[in-house]
């Protein structure tokens, strides 16, 4: 069987799942799946770039994901009214400005100042008054801002111009948070990459581990940012609301000659919108990747995985490709997590799962290929096509096996309780078959 | 007079609760530095096995109870403890026997044995969930105080008060009492120098007709013995939560880097330094400080460097700090 024969019958076979969810189930669930899907296929492609080409260890997807449904709320919301004051917001930024200051201070003293007791004492030096003064900047500012209405605002909020009457119109400025998403991920890749990268591998797997903890705890304690646990409801859309589709004559003639009813026409078109614009986004990255790969850039970073020393002798500065590809696929992860705040219109730090977010996506990349962008792609809609679909076979397949028992068994309950937990087990199974019996993935490198 | 009692409170809330947790800690790190040294990987499905074995004894402990067998004064849990490591040493075994042994013999990479463990965590992740329930579980019984604080105070007459809760003596005693057994075992059996030689070089052990299966058994053996032990005082002192074993997972593997990867002792050295950061930088320092410092000069604010939620962040920063100035950890580990 021909590569090319192969890869359409892998593809077709989601596409015959996503189909058949749509008949057996309903076109809604299907869609619903399908825009998780291409979101996960997007997170995958930024996992595959950096372990996939250059064998980067990146266990910290959850982090950058966050930090991207971060900049949506960063951007789609409107300013907060009485925030932006100098004892406020400003003060904050102040704080946050000193705060890098003293660590570009205690840097540059490490680097400049000879090596002894001087220059300990006047790093700690800079690091307590730093601390100490950030805090005495931050606090009250902090303070201002989550004074301000706590129950419905309480944060900075964004830079959407609408105000707060109109900021749902202005539904674009979502898209804009992908972007920023994308940069304040690479740029958190950044410092993470610059401090444990020419480390071992699994230093930098436990760096990332601990940095995704981090950014989840910030954003649910943070409530000046986004509001913290309290999350932060009803953000814009780039998409019309179905409310609206159902008030508009033309629309309500256009569902009537399909032959659908209004409520289902416009819940399928919203959803349809946001598949459009999420796969133009993943044909774009996807472009993009292939592209690299096949570039002399490419070939250089698929030289260094697979050999560190013998690149370097050819004059190839690792540690600096290293941390550019980190970025790059810390970036694209950004962007998807941003996609999916914009998806769900709330950014509920709470929910911020490891499992889910960061080892999950790692399944998609070992069990689609690694180092194969459209193996990527393929174990981005299988797995999390499993991941959603599991539960109901799970529930189904615990109604058979309890059939048998008395409707008032304890175990009976227990099992059909706990069905919704085989998602991780049948996870766990399918990544330790694939390693096993097909550690190259189901489309292999080529 | 003031200084003793804020020596008190210092002991209460600082020192006592550190050295419980430090003592949680450095079981679970020495799990994690012995695999790294004999199996030379990072076993991501750490904290999970902990959670079972956890499990396990929390099972047992609720159908001793219901029995009606206790340990009087101690908690059920102490009974349930040396099945739930049987239980648990069947379970790695059988993960090692069915996963791990393939990826040994074809001599794969260290980063594809940590991705296997990956699934491993994930399995291990749903079983519990599967059995158990993603819940909250409580499972100690028993006197709960060894001193409380009223009974100190009325000991000393002191306006501040102590308490000793049962579980956090029960920690320490038999964390040492687990650490004394394993470095006997590693320096005084045949067993244990064999493994030690196999972590120091592997190719002169094998030379020296060591069977490498025999060593990677006895390894697995220990490591569930101490994870469960690990997991059983971790979750008598706070509680039995799943999730709970696989966050531990990043102060663990904080505790095991810092001292040294492959260093029993640095793996107890770092569980204390981790822990004692923690617990110090989340404090809120207001109490012991107004005693401390003359009138007129006492805080007003609570003087808590961080707030709790951040104490993951502690166990990173010191982490980061060590892999920057000391790669290989306080104590001389591997650097492979």
């Amino acid at each position: 069987m021909s590569e090319t024969v192969k890869n359409s019958l892998l593809f077709g076979l989601v596409a015959v799942l996503f189909i058949g969810t749509g008949f057996m189930q309903s076109w809604n669930v299907s869609l619903q799946i399908l825009n998780m899907a291409l979101i996960s296929a997007i997170m995958a492609l930024g996992v595959n770039l950096q372990w996939g080409f250059a064998g980067l260890f990146n266990v910290g997807v959850m982090g950058f994901v966050a930090v991207g449904g971060l900049a949506v709320v960063l951007t789609s919301l409107p300013p907060t009214p009485g925030a932006w004051v100098i004892g406020g917001a400003w003060r904050i930024l102040l704080a946050l400005l000193l705060g890098a200051l003293t660590m570009v201070a205690t840097v540059t003293a490490y680097k400049r100042l000879p090596k002894g007791r001087l220059r300990t004492l006047v790093m700690f030096g800079l690091l307590i008054g730093g601390f100490f003064l950030y805090r005495a900047m931050f606090l009250p500012g902090a303070g201002v801002v989550e004074a301000i209405n706590p129950s419905a605002l309480g944060n900075i909020g964004g830079i959407n111009p609408g105000g707060l009457e109109n900021y749902k119109d202005h539904g674009y400025m979502t898209i804009l948070g992908w972007g920023l998403g994308g940069l304040l991920a690479a740029g958190l890749a950044w410092m993470i990459g610059k401090t444990a990268l020419g480390l071992r591998s699994d230093y930098l797997a436990i760096a990332t581990l601990g940095i995704a903890e981090i950014v989840i705890a910030v954003m649910k304690n943070e409530d000046w940012l986004a509001r913290g646990v309290k999350n932060v409801n009803g953000l814009p859309r780039p998409v019309p609301y179905e409310i609206d589709l159902q008030e508009s004559a033309s629309f309500i003639a256009r569902a009537d000659s399909w032959g659908i009813d209004v409520a289902t026409a416009s819940s399928i078109t919203v959803k349809l919108g946001y598949s459009l614009m999420f796969s133009a986004v993943l044909i774009l990255i996807f472009v993009a990747a292939q592209l690299a790969l096949k570039s002399p850039w490419g070939r250089m970073m698929r030289a260094i995985r697979d050999n560190e020393v013998a690149a370097e002798a050819m004059g190839k500065n690792v540690t600096a490709r290293h941390l550019q590809i980190f970025v790059l696929g810390s970036a694209v992860c950004g962007i998807a997590g941003a996609m999916m705040t914009t998806l769900d219109g709330q950014l509920t730090p709470g929910s911020y799962q490891p499992l889910r977010f960061t080892f999950l996506i790692w399944v998609m990349v070992i069990v689609g290929g690694s180092g194969n962008n459209l193996g990527a792609v393929l174990g981005g809609f299988l797995i999390y096509f499993l991941w959603i679909q599991v539960e109901p076979i799970g529930t189904w397949l615990m109604q058979i096996v309890t059939s048998g028992m008395a409707d008032d068994s304890g175990l009976k309950k227990h099992l059909l309780d706990s069905a919704a937990h085989m998602r991780l087990f049948t996870m766990g199974i399918v990544l330790l078959l694939v390693l096993r019996f097909s550690p190259r993935g189901l489309i292999p490198e080529k | 007079m003031d200084f003793i009692n804020a020596l008190v409170v210092l002991s209460n809330f600082v020192l006592i609760p550190a050295v419980a947790y430090g003592s949680q800690l450095a079981l679970g790190a020495l799990g994690v530095t012995l695999i790294y040294g004999i199996l030379r990987f990072s076993n991501f499905a750490h904290g999970d096995t902990m959670a079972f074995g956890s499990m396990i004894a929390v099972l047992l402990t609720w159908w001793f109870q219901s029995m009606g067998l206790s340990l009087g004064p101690l908690p059920t849990a102490l009974l349930a403890l040396p099945f739930a490591i049987l239980g648990t040493m069947a379970l790695v075994l059988l993960i090692d026997r069915s996963v791990y042994r393939f990826y040994r013999q074809q001599k794969a990479k260290p980063v594809i044995l940590v991705i296997v463990s990956m699934g491993v965590m994930f399995v291990l992740n749903g079983l519990v969930r599967f059995i158990i329930g993603p819940g909250d579980q409580r499972f100690a019984d028993g006197e709960r105080f060894i001193i409380s604080v009223r009974e100190f105070k009325a000991l000393t007459g002191l306006p501040e008060g102590l308490a000793i809760k049962t579980t956090q003596g029960i920690t320490v005693v038999v964390a040492f009492v687990a650490v004394v057994l394993l470095f006997w075992f590693l320096n005084r059996t045949r067993t244990g120098k064999s493994m030690r030689a196999y972590s120091d070089n592997e190719d002169l052990a094998l030379l020296s007709g060591i069977n490498p299966e025999r060593v990677v058994i006895y390894t697995w053996l220990i490591v569930a013995a101490l994870t469960t032990t690990a997991g059983v005082l971790y979750g008598l002192d706070k509680t039995f939560k799943p999730f709970v074993y696989f966050q531990l997972l990043l102060p663990i593997f904080a505790s095991a880097i810092v001292g040294g990867l492959g260093n029993p002792l640095g793996a107890i050295a770092g569980g204390f330094v981790i822990a004692f950061s923690e617990v110090t930088i989340t404090y809120a320092w207001k109490k012991v400080l107004v005693y401390l410092m003359p009138e007129g000069l006492e805080p007003t604010g609570l003087v808590q460097l961080l707030s709790t939620d951040y104490k993951f962040a502690v166990s990173f920063v010191i982490l980061i700090v060590v892999l920057l100035f000391k790669p290989t950890g306080l104590f001389k580990g591997k650097s492979v």
